[in-house]
């Protein structure tokens, strides 16, 4: 009772205060973004989809990958997903597992098809590239919202939307970034543009994602995401094709022993 | 007739009742030695073929799926290493927590580098390497079983693979010839003797483990000597019975991942235990660029008395790994062997890299040095060898 009154005096004093005391931080309302963001994506139970990943180096060469991806959301931790690799060819059949959690390393199986071999790998290497892509595996891992600390840096167009630009420091050991600054759009929460800061702090990468897709009248996806960097002139563009959800997927299809049976 | 037939209803089962996927790759092999051969008719070098296409698909909404997976290889100068294997052939069938696996195929147990003594379920394809990394397709009924507690694994092998050895030409191989189709068995239904194996493994947070039971023929031979028809000393192998426990471990805590391989062997001559263990330590990133450097060390102990052996008895394994995480995605294993004790020494050298987008590079180099007399490794004494792959994948 008298906890209530407590409550009820501060909340009386509150309303009273001037409005200037009562405005969130910047890092409050980042955190406010990131959450309703994590929210506004949760219930999507599973997804399945295909991958086109093509490198391109600064004298334009090209060379592609084809990765199969399914993804299981799960209650209270990150999300389950498996990449089964069917280009180039030399790679065929192989497959990675990853389950990832907040800021504790992710759990992660390699299945090797020559050796006919499930190795359980490091995952501490989150800033190395992607099959040799200008993605690290931390741009592509699940985006918990403990993973980084957020500062809102303002509101601004972003092509046909408005968008929040927040600022993301990695919480995680072992990043390749000092920060990220994304533009979020505020309707659907879709990342449209995301730039990288290396470990001396300059501008390494930025990511651009366009052709967005609705999924189950919610839920957007990009069609393409394209990342440059800035540094060495290599660029990726990866685009995401057949998605979709709730396909049924359990725990039992993200299993480490289960990545042999995969084909 | 009745065979055309027969193929007719396999054909149309294959491109109807499940979606057939193929894929495999062609290689072309060429071996290089830098000192003439040790042996007489040991060939100095040599070319060699290798094609291993393989099939899969599946129905019942993926529920039950085949897969094959077949290996050739046509080669210039070694006769035992012209040989075919069905590396898989085999009908999987899901059912909630249940995997059953019937037919023909292959399987890895274990974590260390420098040798599998947990392994034993498959019999080595020798004639393909000395690592014993390639395997013959052993017939066997699986099933694992998944349970909150970890996975079980349950294995009847009905059928023993015999160990493939080089013939004459072959190289490198033992000073004496090895005379595989004269083998002797403990065991009066000889190489038609049904083999059983159990393995419990489990993953609890950052450590994973695996505990296996085996019983029945052991898949490393034991070698009498006899002569031939033309009164020359040959090797006649010999398949023993034997139980095994074993015990692999693997722990990975920040840059380190601890490995841990134990055994205990029983056979009618000799009961004994062998170990590997060892870590790995990466340095990611190096120099800042997106090499990643992996150093290895891994010891090895056999417990059998001097001259009964196997060739890791008391070595120590030091090795580096460079993954250059590049578009061609470049890797390259190096590493030597330290016998503690004989001072014998092995170096080995293992190199992959892209070219295009389906062929495949691959160097790989040994080198022998100091062998001592009492080393098995001295039947490779003169047997420095490189060797260059290039392979085409579909």
């Amino acid at each position: 009772m008298l906890k209530l009154k407590f409550v009820l005096l501060f909340s009386t004093l509150a309303l009273n205060l001037p409005s200037v005391l009562l405005a969130q931080t910047a890092e409050e309302k980042g955190l406010e973004v990131a959450t309703a963001a994590r929210v506004y994506d949760r219930g999507f139970s599973d997804f399945t989809a295909d991958m086109v990943m093509t490198l391109k180096n600064k004298n334009g060469e090209t060379s592609t990958r084809n990765i199969r991806i399914k993804t299981l959301e799960v209650e209270g931790d990150g999300d389950r997903s498996l990449s089964i690799f069917d280009e180039p060819r030399d790679v065929k059949g192989t497959a990675m597992l990853t389950y990832s959690h907040g800021l504790k390393p992710d759990d992660q199986w390699l299945y090797l098809p020559a050796l006919k071999k499930v190795k359980r790998i490091n995952s501490r290497n989150k800033s190395g590239p992607f099959m040799g892509s200008t993605f690290a595996f931390e741009d592509l891992g699940s985006q918990e919202v403990e993973k980084y600390t957020y500062s809102l840096k303002g509101e601004e167009a972003c092509g046909e939307w408005q968008c929040y630009v927040i600022e993301r420091i990695p919480a995680y050991k072992h990043s390749g970034y000092t920060r990220q600054v994304a533009w979020i759009d505020k309707e659907g929460y879709r990342i449209v543009k995301a730039e990288y800061y290396d470990r001396k702090k300059a501008l390494l990468k930025t990511m651009e994602g366009s052709d967005f897709q609705q999924f189950l009248g919610h839920y957007w996806r990009p069609g393409t995401m394209e990342m440059i960097n800035h540094q060495n002139g290599k660029s990726t563009l990866l685009e995401w094709k057949n998605y979709e959800f709730k396909t049924g997927l359990s725990d039992r299809d993200f299993r480490s022993q289960a990545l042999k049976r995969l084909k | 007739m009745k065979q055309h037939g027969l193929w007719i209803v396999f054909l149309a089962w294959l491109s109807t009742a499940a979606v057939a996927e193929f894929s495999g790759n062609v290689a072309l092999e060429a071996f290089l030695f830098t000192e003439d051969a040790q042996f007489e008719k040991q060939f100095n070098d040599n070319l060699t073929v290798s094609f291993q296409p393989k099939w899969s698909g599946e129905w019942n909404d993926g529920d039950d799926s085949w897969s094959t997976e077949l290996f050739l290889r046509a080669d210039s100068e070694d006769d035992g290493r012209n040989h075919a294997d069905i590396r898989e052939l085999m009908w999987l069938h899901l059912d909630g927590d249940n995997e059953w696996r019937v037919g023909l195929n292959t399987m890895f147990w274990g974590v260390t580098e420098s040798q599998h003594l947990v392994d034993v379920v498959n019999q080595i394809d020798q004639v393909e390497g000395i690592d014993g990394e390639d395997k013959l397709g052993q017939p066997m009924l699986h099933l694992k079983r998944y349970e909150d507690w970890g996975v079980v694994d349950f294995l009847v092998l009905p059928g023993f693979r015999e160990r493939t050895f080089q013939s004459v030409e072959g190289r490198p191989r033992l000073p004496l010839l090895v005379d595989g189709d004269a083998a002797t068995y403990q065991s009066s239904d000889e190489d038609s003797h049904v083999d059983y194996a159990i393995r419990y493994s489990h993953t609890i947070d950052d450590f994973d483990f695996g505990i296996t039971w085996f019983k029945g023929t052991n898949r490393e031979p034991e070698f009498n000597t006899a002569l031939d028809s033309n009164g020359q000393p040959i090797l006649i192998p010999h398949y023993a019975q034997m139980t095994q426990l074993g015990l692999d471990a693997q722990l990975i805590d920040e840059d380190w991942t601890w490995k841990l391989e134990v055994i205990h062997r029983d056979t009618n001559n000799i009961d004994f235990e062998a170990l590997t263990g060892g870590f790995e330590y990466t340095f990611y990133g190096i120099y800042e660029s997106d090499i990643d450097l992996g150093t290895l060390v891994e010891y090895s102990h056999d417990n059998r008395p001097e001259g009964s052996r196997g060739v890791f008895d008391r070595d120590i394994f030091v090795g580096a790994r460079l993954a250059f995480n590049d578009v061609q995605s470049t890797d390259l294993l190096a590493g030597f062997v330290v016998d503690t004790e004989k001072q014998s020494r092995s170096f080995r050298l293992e190199g992959n890299r892209r070219i295009g987008d389906s062929w495949k590079a691959t160097i790989e180099a040994q080198v022998f040095s100091n062998v001592d007399e009492s080393d098995p490794l001295i039947a490779f004494e003169d047997d420095d060898y490189l060797l260059l792959e290039m392979a085409k994948y579909f």
